[in-house]
This record gives C-alpha cells, sequence and structure tokens, in this order.
C-alpha cells in the first residue's frame, strides 16, 4: 500500500495514504480533540463534516487551519498540533459553541455523560468572553424521544445516522446561519414525522439535544403505591451494558446485580424478558414452518420471506416506508408486548388479582420500547399490556437515587415462573439471535431431529447483511439478517421488488441489534464496546444448560397450562397483533434519494 | 434582408427595465411607424449599457448619440427630432459634471472611454435574443474551430496560455481546472455555469447573461469539449427572471441552429444545457454548496478536497466556472492566448467587469483591464465622488471583502495586489464610501449581511459572525469597551483562520480591513462615544444653532415623532429625549441651522 | 432553420448576417469611417435632402464603398440646400451645397475615390466634434 511520511509535532509519522491527520496523530499518541466528529467502522458509519473546527491544527504553509478529522496527510506534511494559534482558536471556537449552549449541566440528565462537558474541561474554559443571544426553540416530546434544539451544537451526528445509516430521513437541517437547526420535515412534531424511533440519534448525540423520554418518576410512584403489584421484565441487552455506567468493563454481565438492584428498589417480582423470548420462539417459529408449509406447498399467497417483528422501530419503518409489506411481518408480538400479555392474563391469575393492579414495568435497551407499549392495541380496556418502559439509563438513575451502591450488590435469581429462560432468549439482544433461536426451535419442530450443533455461527458477526441457508433435512432454508434500518432497507427493496431470495429474513433496527439500542449506556464512538456486549450474549447463552426455548420448563408448562397449542385461538388472541399503513403521516415526504 | 439606415438601442437590462425602458421601446416603435420610418429604422432592445447611473439609455445609431435619462414620454420627440428633424435632443445627452459640456456620443463619455470591453463586448451592442447577431459577431465560431480543428488539449492549453484566472472571486486558473477535469476518468462529467450572483449591488453576471446569453452556451459547449462532459447545467438565481428568459432562448435558438444537441458541426461531439434554480442563498455560489443545492439537498458547503473537479454533481467530476470566466472563453480562442495576455498584470490577464456603487457619480457596469488603478476606476470611470464629497474608502470583493483607503488608490488592480492589500477581487463588487460613511457601522452592515446568508454549518461562521454582529452593535450604540475591540479582533482572526468555506473565512475582513484602516473611528466610538461620522443614530444628537435658526417651523413640522417645538419666527428647539435621530430636520432645514454632535 | 453542420455553414452565415450589424459596428468606430451627414431640417427636406439621402446610400453600396451616412441638422446654409458635409478619415471636413443627384455622383467618383476637390464647396464656419 502507497505510504506518505509527515512529521506531526516534531514526531515523523508513516501511514498509508488517505489517512487523516486526526488518524496519523492518534497512531503516534497525540489524541487531537474532536466534537461533532464520530466513527464506528464496523457499521460503516461516519460523521465528520467538518463542522465544530474543534480538531483544527496548523500545517506549514497553508493559510489557515485545517480540520483535522477532514484533511488528509500528505508527503512531506509538517503538522502542529498545538501551537499557540491552534489553541486559542480552538479555545475561541469551543467558547462560541458554548455561548449558544443553555449552561444548565447540573440539571442536565447528560451530566457527567456530555462530550461537550469533557472537551469544554480539557481546553479550560474559564469563561465564555463572546456571550451572546442564544437560540430558543420548543422542546419537541414523543413517546420515545425528547428534542431540545436549544442544547444542539448542530455536529449533524443525528443526521448522519437517520439519514445515511437509517435511512430513515426523519431529521435534516433547516434554517441559516444562527437560525440553523437540526428539524424534521417542515419542522413537525417528532411524533408527525417520519420518524420509526430507533433511538440511534440519541446514542449519538453528543450532548442533550436529543434524549429519551423520561418516565422514571411513574415507577417511583408505582413502587410507592401499596395497592399495585410492580413487576419488573428485563432485555436480554440490558445485562451486558447497564455496568458501564457504573464503571465496570463494556460487556460485563451483570445479570445478578441487576436483579438485586430491582428488588431492592421495590418491584415484587423480577422477571426475565428472556423468558418472552423463547415464547416468541415458539409463536414465530410455528408461524414460519406453517407459511414455508404453505409455501413449499405452493401458496401463492403466503408472504414469503416472513420478517421479524421483535423490533419496534423496524415495525414502524415498515408501516410508514413499507406498507404493502406489513403482512411479511410475523404477527407475534415482541418479546416485551408478550410478557405484558402473558403477564396481565396468566400471571395476573395465578396472583387472582386484577390486571389493573400488576403493574408492568419493562427495563429495555429501546427507546421504541416506549412507544410500543403505548400502541393502543396492547392493552385490555386501556389498561395497557406493559405499563411503563424505560431505558436501560433511566435504570441506572434509579439505581442512584435510590442510593443503592450497585457495585457491592450480591447476585440474585429471577423469580419464577415468568424468569426462566434458556441460551436462545438470550441472544435476542444481538444481530443475528433472534434467528439463530428461531433456527433451534424450527429445525427440532420441523425434523423432529435432535439439533446437536446449535452454535449457528453463520449467523452471527457485525456486517451490516448477513445471509446463510440453513439445512433443513433436506430443506433449505435461506436466511437474511440485517441491522440498522438502511441495510433492512435494502433486504425489504428486493422483497418489494420481488428478487429477495430468503425464506426467512430477521431485523434489528440499532446498528449491532439491540445491545447498540439507543437507550443503552452511549458507546461514545468506541465499536469495541458493542462487540464487547454481543461476546457476553454469546458466552452466556453458552453458559445456559438450555439453549433452546422450547425446551424450557416454564414455557412448557404455560403451554400446557394456559396457551395450548402455539399459534392456538388463545395464543393468536394473547400473542399476536396486525400492523397499520402509516404512510399517510409520511405523506408528502416520501422521496426517494435517486441517484443516476 | 431588410436594410435599416439607422438603429435605436434601447438598454433591456434589469436597471434600466425598471425604469421604464421597456415602455419606451414600444413607445419609440409607435413614433418610428407612425412617422413612416418602419422601414429605415429599427428599435433594438439590448443588453445592459452598463451605465445605470443614468439610465434608461437609448443610443442611436449610425451617429451614435447616447441619450441618457430619457422617459417613455420622450420617444416622440427623439424620433421627430434626432431621425426625422437630424436634430440632437439636447436636453437628453450626457452631460459632463466636471465640464458642463454636453457629450453628443458615448464614445467620448469619460465613463467609456477608460474602459476594455471584453467581457461586455456585445452587451449592449447586440439583441441579445437574436441568435443571428450573435453569429454575425463570431459567434460560435469559436465552438467550431475548438471542436473541428483542434484537440480539447489544444483548447486547454490555449486557455492556459491566455492566464485566465476565475472571475468569480478564487481566481483559480481556469485552464488547469480544465485540465484537471479532464485527467479524472469517469463515465459521466459535468460542466457548470455559477450564475448564482449574490454580492450585495453586482450584477455582473447578470448582465452578461442579459446582454450576451450565447456568449454562455458557447463557451460551456467549448468547457464540456475540453473536459469531457456532454451535459451543462447553469445555476441561476430564480431571482433573475430576465437572465434565465434569454438564456432559455439562447439555448433554444442553439438548439435550432444545431449548434448545441448531438453531433455538433457533425464532429460527433453532444452537448445539452440544462437551467437549474437557485433560491437565492448567497453560500450556494460556493462551488460545492452549489453542487449540493443542484443535487436537491441543502445548500451547504463541504470541505475542499475532494474538489468538484474529481467529485461533484452526483459523484462525477464537475467543471465548475464562473459567468463572466465563461463570456471570456470564445474571445481568447478567437483572438489567441497571446492577444488576451497582452491585456493585464503579470499575473492576472484580461478585463475584470466590476459593479460600481456607492457614492460614486457613474455608477454602473464596467470594464477595465486588470491592472488599472483604483483611482482610475474611481475617478476616471466613477467620475468622482457625489456631491463633491471626500473619497474615504472602497470595498472590493463585495461583504466578504476589505476596505481600501486613499493610500491605496494607486494600486493596479488585480488579484494578487487586492489579497495583498486585505481584500479580494471576490466577484466584481466596488462600494465607494465617502467622508460621510461611518466605517464601523460600514462593517456592521456587511456582517448583517454574512450572518443572514451563512448556511449555518461550521460553528466559527454560524456562531462567530453573530458574536462579531453584537459587538459591533455594542460599539455603534456607544456601549464599546476597549476590551471589545480585542475581543473583536481576536474573533475576527479566529473565525478567518477556522471557517469551513470561503463564505466564513472572508465574513470578518469588512472588520478586520476597518480595524486596521480606520482604527480611529473605532476608538472614537469606544472612548469618546462618538460617531466622527454621525451615521450612528445612537451616537448622534441634533441641535438646532439659535444664531441660524429663522423660525420657519419646517423642521417642526416634517419631523416625525414631533421632537421639535417653537414658536414663528423663533429659534426652534429639540426635545433630545424625543428625538429618534431620524435627520430629516437637518436634510430639510435651508438655513443649515441644524448640526448634529 | 437550416441546421449549421460545418465551420464553414457557420462562416458563410456570418457573412451573411454582418451586413445587419454593419452600421453598428461602423458606428462604433466612426473615426475610420467616411462620414457623409445630410442636412435634413426643414429647408434641406424642402429641397430634396431626403431623395439626396436615399441616391448616396445607393451609390456607395454599388461602388462598394463603406461610409456613414447620416442625417444632420440645419447648418445654416438654407440659400445652398440640400448641403452636404462629407469626412474623410484624416482630412478636414468639406460641406457641399446645392447637391443633387449629378454632384453626389461626383462627389463620390472624385472626392471620396480619389480625394479630387470638385465644385461646390462652402466655406465652413463651425466646427465639428473633433473625433479622437
Amino acid at each position: 500500500m502507497e505510504t506518505v511520511k509527515l512529521i506531526i509535532d516534531k514526531k515523523q509519522v508513516e501511514v498509508s495514504k488517505g489517512t487523516t491527520i486526526l488518524d496519523a496523530a492518534k497512531s503516534v499518541g497525540i489524541q487531537i480533540p474532536t466534537l461533532c466528529y464520530m466513527k464506528l467502522e464496523d457499521l460503516h458509519y461516519e460523521n465528520n463534516p467538518g463542522a465544530c473546527r474543534i480538531c483544527v491544527v496548523e500545517i506549514e504553509g497553508r493559510r489557515n487551519l485545517a480540520p483535522s478529522c477532514k484533511t488528509e496527510c500528505i508527503e512531506g506534511m509538517v503538522v502542529k498540533t498545538h501551537t499557540p494559534r491552534v489553541m486559542n482558536a480552538r479555545k475561541t471556537v469551543m467558547e462560541l459553541i458554548l455561548s449558544n449552549h443553555p449552561a444548565e449541566c447540573l440539571t442536565c440528565s447528560s451530566n457527567g455523560h456530555c462530550e461537550l462537558q469533557v472537551i469544554a474541561h480539557d481546553l479550560g474554559i474559564r469563561e465564555i468572553r463572546y456571550a451572546g443571544e442564544q437560540s430558543k426553540f420548543q422542546i419537541d416530546r414523543s413517546p420515545s424521544i425528547v428534542r431540545n434544539m436549544n442544547k444542539c451544537i448542530m455536529c449533524r451526528r443525528c443526521e448522519t445516522m437517520c439519514n445515511s445509516i437509517q435511512t430513515v430521513g426523519a431529521l435534516t437541517a433547516v434554517n441559516r446561519g444562527f437560525n440553523a437547526a437540526v428539524s424534521t420535515a417542515f419542522e413537525r412534531d417528532i411524533a408527525g414525522s417520519t420518524c420509526s424511533y430507533c433511538g440511534q440519534c440519541v446514542s449519538v448525540c453528543p450532548v442533550n439535544a436529543l434524549s429519551g423520554r423520561n418516565t422514571q418518576q411513574p415507577v417511583l410512584d408505582a413502587l410507592a403505591d401499596p395497592a399495585k403489584i410492580v413487576i419488573a421484565q428485563t432485555a436480554p441487552a440490558v445485562r451486558t451494558a447497564l455496568g458501564r455506567d457504573f464503571g465496570f468493563e463494556p460487556g460485563t454481565l451483570v445479570t445478578g446485580k441487576m436483579v438485586s438492584a430491582l428488588r431492592q428498589l421495590g418491584f415484587d417480582y423480577v422477571f426475565d424478558t428472556d423468558f418472552a423470548a423463547d415464547l416468541t420462539i415458539m409463536e414465530e417459529g410455528t408461524e414460519l414452518l406453517q407459511r414455508l408449509g404453505k409455501y413449499l406447498n405452493g401458496d401463492e399467497k403466503v408472504k414469503i420471506p416472513m420478517m421479524t417483528s421483535c423490533c419496534p422501530g423496524w415495525v414502524s419503518f415498515v408501516e410508514q416506508h413499507f406498507p404493502e409489506l406489513r403482512e411479511n411481518l410475523s404477527t407475534a408480538k415482541s418479546p416485551q408486548q408478550m410478557f405484558g400479555a402473558i403477564a396481565k392474563s396468566y400471571f395476573a391469575k395465578i396472583l387472582g388479582i386484577d390486571r389493573k393492579n400488576l403493574v408492568v414495568v419493562s427495563i429495555m435497551p429501546c427507546l421504541a420500547k416506549k412507544y410500543e407499549a403505548s400502541r393502543p392495541e396492547f392493552s385490555v380496556d386501556g389498561n395497557p399490556d406493559v405499563d411503563i418502559s424505560i431505558y436501560t439509563r433511566e435504570l441506572a438513575r434509579l439505581i442512584r437515587y435510590a442510593n443503592i451502591d450497585f457495585n457491592e450488590l450480591p447476585d440474585s435469581d429471577f423469580d419464577h415462573p415468568l424468569g426462566e429462560s434458556t441460551g436462545a432468549g438470550i441472544i435476542f439482544g444481538t444481530t443475528g439471535g433472534v434467528i439463530e433461536a428461531a433456527c433451534r426451535t424450527a429445525y427440532e419442530l420441523f425434523t423432529k431431529k435432535v439439533l446437536h450443533k446449535v452454535d449457528f455461527e453463520e449467523l452471527r458477526g457485525m456486517e451490516g447483511i448477513r445471509s446463510a441457508t440453513i439445512d433443513f433435512e433436506g430443506v433449505p432454508v435461506k436466511i437474511g439478517i440485517a441491522h440498522g434500518l438502511g441495510n433492512a432497507r435494502k433486504l425489504i427493496e428486493e422483497v418489494k421488488n420481488g428478487t429477495s431470495p430468503y425464506h426467512a429474513i430477521e431485523v434489528m433496527a440499532c446498528p449491532g441489534g439491540c445491545i447498540g439500542g439507543g437507550g443503552q449506556p452511549f458507546h461514545r464512538g468506541r465499536m469495541e464496546v458493542l462487540r464487547k456486549r454481543a461476546t457476553a450474549l454469546y458466552q452466556e447463552d453458552v453458559n445456559k444448560p438450555l439453549r433452546k426455548s422450547h425446551e424450557n420448563p416454564y414455557i412448557q408448562k404455560l403451554y400446557k397450562e394456559f396457551l395450548g397449542e402455539p399459534c392456538g385461538p388463545l395464543a393468536h388472541k394473547l400473542l399476536h397483533t396486525h400492523y397499520i399503513d402509516r404512510k399517510e403521516i409520511v405523506g408528502l415526504y416520501m422521496q426517494t434519494d435517486k441517484r443516476d | 434582408m431588410a436594410q435599416y439606415t439607422n438603429y435605436i438601442l434601447v438598454c433591456g437590462g434589469t436597471g434600466c427595465r425598471a425604469s421604464q425602458s421597456e415602455k419606451i421601446i414600444g413607445n419609440l416603435k409607435a413614433a418610428v411607424e407612425k412617422n413612416g420610418l418602419q422601414k429605415n429604422v429599427q428599435v433594438i432592445r439590448t443588453g445592459c449599457f452598463g451605465f445605470c447611473e443614468k439610465g434608461p439609455v437609448v443610443k442611436m445609431i449610425p451617429d451614435n448619440t447616447f441619450y441618457v435619462q430619457v422617459q417613455p414620454g420622450d420617444a416622440d420627440e427623439l424620433v421627430k427630432e434626432h431621425l426625422v428633424k437630424g436634430r440632437k435632443v439636447e436636453r437628453l445627452l450626457y452631460v459632463n459634471p466636471e465640464t458642463n459640456e454636453q457629450i453628443l456620443d458615448s464614445k467620448h463619455i469619460d465613463f467609456y472611454k477608460k474602459q476594455l470591453r471584453v467581457a461586455l463586448r456585445n452587451c449592449g451592442f447586440i439583441n441579445p435574443e437574436n441568435i443571428d447577431e450573435y453569429i454575425a459577431r463570431d459567434g460560435y465560431v469559436a465552438l467550431g474551430k475548438a471542436i473541428t480543428e483542434m484537440t480539447p488539449e489544444e483548447v486547454i492549453k490555449e486557455i492556459m496560455d491566455s492566464g485566465l484566472r476565475g472571475r468569480g472571486g478564487g481566481g483559480f486558473p481556469t485552464g488547469l481546472k480544465w485540465q484537471i477535469t479532464r485527467k479524472v476518468q469517469a463515465s459521466q462529467k459535468y460542466v457548470v455555469c455559477n450564475a448564482d450572483e449574490g454580492d450585495p449591488g453586482a450584477f455582473m453576471d447578470r448582465s452578461i447573461l442579459e446582454g450576451d446569453p450565447h456568449s454562455i452556451v458557447e463557451a460551456m459547449a467549448i468547457n464540456g469539449y475540453c473536459t469531457g462532459a456532454n451535459k451543462g447545467l447553469v445555476y441561476i438565481r430564480a431571482e433573475y427572471p430576465l437572465a434565465v428568459e434569454r438564456l432559455m432562448i439562447a439555448i433554444k435558438q442553439a438548439k435550432e441552429y444545431g449548434l448545441l444537441g448531438d453531433n455538433i458541426f457533425g464532429s460527433g461531439f453532444s452537448f445539452d444545457i440544462e437551467i437549474r434554480y437557485g433560491a437565492g442563498a448567497f453560500v450556494c455560489g460556493e462551488e460545492t454548496a452549489l453542487i449540493h443545492s443542484m443535487e436537491g439537498l441543502r445548500g451547504e458547503a463541504t470541505v475542499k478536497p475532494p474538489f468538484p473537479s474529481e467529485q461533484g454533481y452526483k459523484g462525477y467530476p464537475t467543471n465548475v466556472n464562473n459567468v463572466e470566466t465563461y463570456a471570456n472563453i470564445p474571445v481568447i480562442l478567437l483572438k489567441g492566448a497571446k492577444w488576451f495576455s497582452s491585456i493585464g498584470t503579470e499575473k492576472s490577464k484580461g478585463t475584470k467587469v466590476f459593479a460600481l456603487a456607492g457614492k460614486v457619480n457613474n455608477v454602473g457596469l464596467i470594464e477595465v483591464p486588470m491592472g488599472t488603478t483604483l483611482r482610475e476606476v474611481i475617478f476616471g470611470i466613477g467620475g468622482g465622488i457625489k456631491d463633491g464629497k471626500k473619497f474615504k474608502a472602497v470595498q472590493t470583493g463585495g461583504p466578504s471583502g476589505g476596505c481600501l483607503t486613499e493610500k491605496h488608490l494607486d494600486l493596479p488592480i488585480d488579484y494578487d495586489n487586492l489579497l495583498a492589500a486585505g481584500s479580494m477581487m471576490g466577484s466584481g463588487g466596488m462600494i465607494v464610501m465617502d467622508e460621510n460613511d461611518c466605517m464601523v457601522a460600514m462593517a456592521k452592515f456587511y456582517l448583517d449581511f454574512t450572518v443572514e446568508e451563512s448556511c449555518g454549518k461550521c460553528a466559527p461562521c454560524r456562531i462567530g459572525n453573530k458574536r462579531l454582529h453584537e459587538i459591533l452593535q455594542k460599539i455603534t450604540s456607544g456601549n464599546g469597551t476597549e476590551d471589545d475591540l480585542d475581543r473583536l479582533r481576536n474573533l475576527a482572526m479566529v473565525i478567518k483562520d477556522t471557517a469551513l468555506c470561503g463564505l466564513g473565512q472572508t465574513s470578518p475582513n469588512p472588520v478586520l480591513s476597518t480595524m486596521d484602516n480606520f482604527y480611529d473611528e473605532y476608538l472614537a466610538h469606544v472612548h469618546d462615544h462618538r460617531c466622527p461620522s454621525h451615521q450612528c443614530r445612537e451616537l448622534t444628537q441634533y441641535y438646532i444653532n439659535p444664531e441660524k435658526c429663522k423660525g420657519c417651523t419646517l423642521c417642526a413640522r416634517v419631523c416625525p415623532v414631533h421632537a421639535i417645538t417653537g414658536d414663528r419666527k423663533v429659534p426652534h428647539v429639540i426635545d433630545l429625549q424625543v428625538c429618534i435621530r431620524c435627520g430629516t430636520c437637518m436634510d430639510k432645514c435651508k438655513f443649515d441651522a441644524v448640526y448634529v454632535h | 432553420m437550416n441546421k449549421v453542420k460545418t465551420l464553414d455553414d457557420l462562416r458563410k452565415m456570418r457573412d451573411s448576417f454582418r451586413a445587419s450589424l454593419d452600421l453598428r459596428e461602423k458606428s462604433d468606430h466612426p473615426e475610420k469611417m467616411i462620414q457623409i451627414k445630410i442636412s435634413m431640417a426643414t429647408c434641406g427636406i424642402a429641397a430634396g435632402a431626403k431623395d439626396i439621402m436615399n441616391y448616396f446610400i445607393e451609390v456607395l453600396d454599388r461602388e462598394h464603398i463603406d461610409a456613414l451616412v447620416t442625417q444632420t441638422g440645419c447648418m445654416g446654409y438654407c440659400y445652398a440646400e440640400p448641403t452636404v458635409e462629407i469626412l474623410v478619415p484624416g482630412k478636414e471636413p468639406l460641406v457641399f451645397g446645392y447637391v443633387n443627384k449629378a454632384k453626389v455622383d461626383e462627389i463620390i467618383s472624385q472626392y471620396i475615390r480619389y480625394g479630387i476637390l470638385v465644385d461646390g464647396i462652402i466655406p465652413v464656419s463651425y466646427t465639428a466634434v473633433k473625433p479622437e
């Protein structure tokens, strides 16, 4: 490979051609501060608009300062990263950014997690010499996402995520100059936009301009209400990430401590969404086999490929952008909603209480789950199956409020009957996990044979789109996997065009799957954080004695005592749903980028 | 073909149209017919004559009589007197302000005498809506020569040898740009004409498009031939309806003649031009922002490299040149690089069109050889400062240029000299200021514009310019401190050093150059809370000198806020609490009794 | 409209269109041209100046002589109408009186073509605008 030699801060550096000064500097231990820049190499996410100008450096012979994130190294270049000119420029620009940012750090939910704070601290900002008029925007609150553009620093990460990676196209910059802001089409509310609530904009926002909707108080209220039985369900991806907000290494599994913490918070029962994931496999796997059977028998009406429906961001993406393909979605509810439905019927019956006195709180890695829980079809007589959905960071906050010393907590186990799960339920939290879990069960149900090798390595990894053919004893089942809605769009375009080769498609809206969800502790551009979370889930799967959903004894019991058959009448009533054409609200917006 | 013995050329530029030149044309035609002269006399609507100060302009051919400030009602007299009776209509002749002499023809008007019209060669001469007239002036011969007799490399070499540099402001060598675009391998390439002229008061490009649209069509086709593009796009402000209309006519005519379209001159080379409308965002004159705007994206600049020549419209190599640059191309090929490079200075060849505005006698559109001094332009062509006032400064390069002063008057105008003097060529705006202009207020005025026009992408430009403006506001309202001046300079330097695109990098120029050249004015505002030019309202107070006031009551009657009181024939008094410092009393007083302090 | 197929086509076209612009081109450089100014005030017109002007144009065209024929106001020699001022580049302007068609032929064939003075010159008592 062609290389170039240059000098950065008197150090000789040799890098391959095309390397930016920022990366070249990093390779010799020089950390140039950045603000708008963010790169997640596995996900092909790179936001480098060169907009914040914090990373500027001096290049000999160049008239002005250069943004190091955007300037390629050239042979013989002499770069200086901390001359008085550079430092003064960075400081001045930082003061400008801060001059239009509300100084509410102490009451901001990003306090302590804010990238702007870190850089302001590193640059030693002690006063803002350029105070002046500040932007004033209405705060926009949707069920999942809150948009406070007064805090926006125009790094454009959210926009890149929403448009380039997710291809949702809900966010774009509007207006000019000082009035410029990231907004939706026609400056509507998020709720009236094409937003799918995936929450990826929140996960990359360096400040708190985009944040998750805060619903901690209702949880505390419910816990304090003696008339209510409050139960928790925790999604698989939460346990690999929660520890990060308490100083654990990325990917540390804190399942036991999490259960203890929830109990200490006052939850009457602490259950596992993984249980519902196993249940989902029973329903969705059965549905897949039914569809496949019809398809193989030449039924032309059956919708193949079947697409997974666990991810609410993905479901609203289909409803908004591809409503004509909504019947390809599995009718099985997501694990969160299956849990809610079972808890408020089966479990309420066991406790002998009215569903109204049972409060189901879900702890999710996800912001879209808040929206999903609020969908009217997931309630009975106005009483939602899942009352409150909070995300991982909110749980961490609750633990701190309640002065629980998380690090010192003993491990404890989930309660029964809704706390037992198999390894298959665990891997729901990462891309490829749902379909792998489904394969383990579907294979055995279809072939009536025991599956010995349960690890479908070919379905794993961080590639945006993956595919594999699983041999169901002579019947090749073709599987497609996408994570990130932009990748999903490619697969669903194929379905739309009739060129999709797959029988089943798994989609998770967030890059990496739920481990990278919008409600998780921030990765701050560190790709290894996501990789380690995925590894941890696969490790937990291996550690489980049971690794196929249909082997879960509590699932078997549930069908035997309550539900009957998978996809049977009661199962259908409680565990399946339907989808809605939401293209209308997108209306005017839909214009695909046709590049010739 | 009908042979006319007389022509009446009427300026159809936007400025003269606004002063009813269309009506003048109509009336002239009617008068010609009424006098039975329609077989001998033709009335022609041309492009801009440039002498906008004295518009609407009417020129009689063949005797070249130049009538100025013509009204629609003058048409009858012009035809009767000038054509029928052969007498000049003296009251409509141009009067030399210095000698008070009437001047009969344009050749003898100083405004034209000192100009050299290359880019504007056809403006005000031909009918821009008639391709035949363009062809009669060697139109499309350069294209034909290029395509049929020269290789693209030879054409590029000719352009390179001519020394032509980008007239949009950057001054990048045009031939080199073409060569870079040519060398990039791609399945598709584009040629773009940047007609997003956005400087306040500038109308060079508009006038060329209005007065000589075919030259742009021809040059774009030549560019396409050289760079390997078969598609041309003109990005033009939608606020230029006349230019758009004439360009559309030109494209249509060229297509009809086979000078655009498939297989031009039987050479196998095909080229087509499309018009794209801009919404008039200043930043879209920056080429990357322009391209994004054409792609349907937000008009925002992106970091270069990659340059559009490598990766432009829809990711394909795209050669972007400005209107005036294009206007020079056909002449260079016709007259040769040698001829072109004989005009101008060592590093800036050819001529430059300027929109001369502000406090000069002759505002308008002018074209002079590079190397002409500011003095020749302002005093020679511009006819000096209005109302006999003293020259103070000239702003070149539009809102992102700098103020040059008395000491720069003998500076030969070229790219490098202007840059070295702290200003820039820009696209050719030139605004002259006199002793009554406050330089701090002037800097604020330009900042007003850049604050409005910043795209908002990079922090220094988005927030920095706003803060510059706020500090200037503070100073001009008398609340500034010396500390503010330090902050102002630091911020201006940092914005210049860190902003993403040309707009931001140059937006502090008015501040920096006025601070360099007129620091005493800043100090007066800050130390003495005084505006030496009495322009800053908050720092100005109006008084009536009781010795001069005759008590005529005129000022009291015109005062919009009734701040002036006094009995008839008794000196009046201004209530400073009520006065809004509009200056109307001062303008109206016949006895010079109102003064400011 | 015929399409332009070759560069020669275009050049031919240009040459044929040139005539229409001729007058404008010439008037842009009047100092290089022979200028014929015909006094066209009431008295001149009454004496037949219009016909004389047309005849000038006609003959000049026929003889392929590039000249600018323009009308001008009363020169003050009403007794000698039609009067014509002839300006040959590099020479002093001359004014001829009592011009008729025969005189036109004579002026063109003798004075304009060869610089030979012919009868009928009126002494000039005013100064015209000096060309550059």
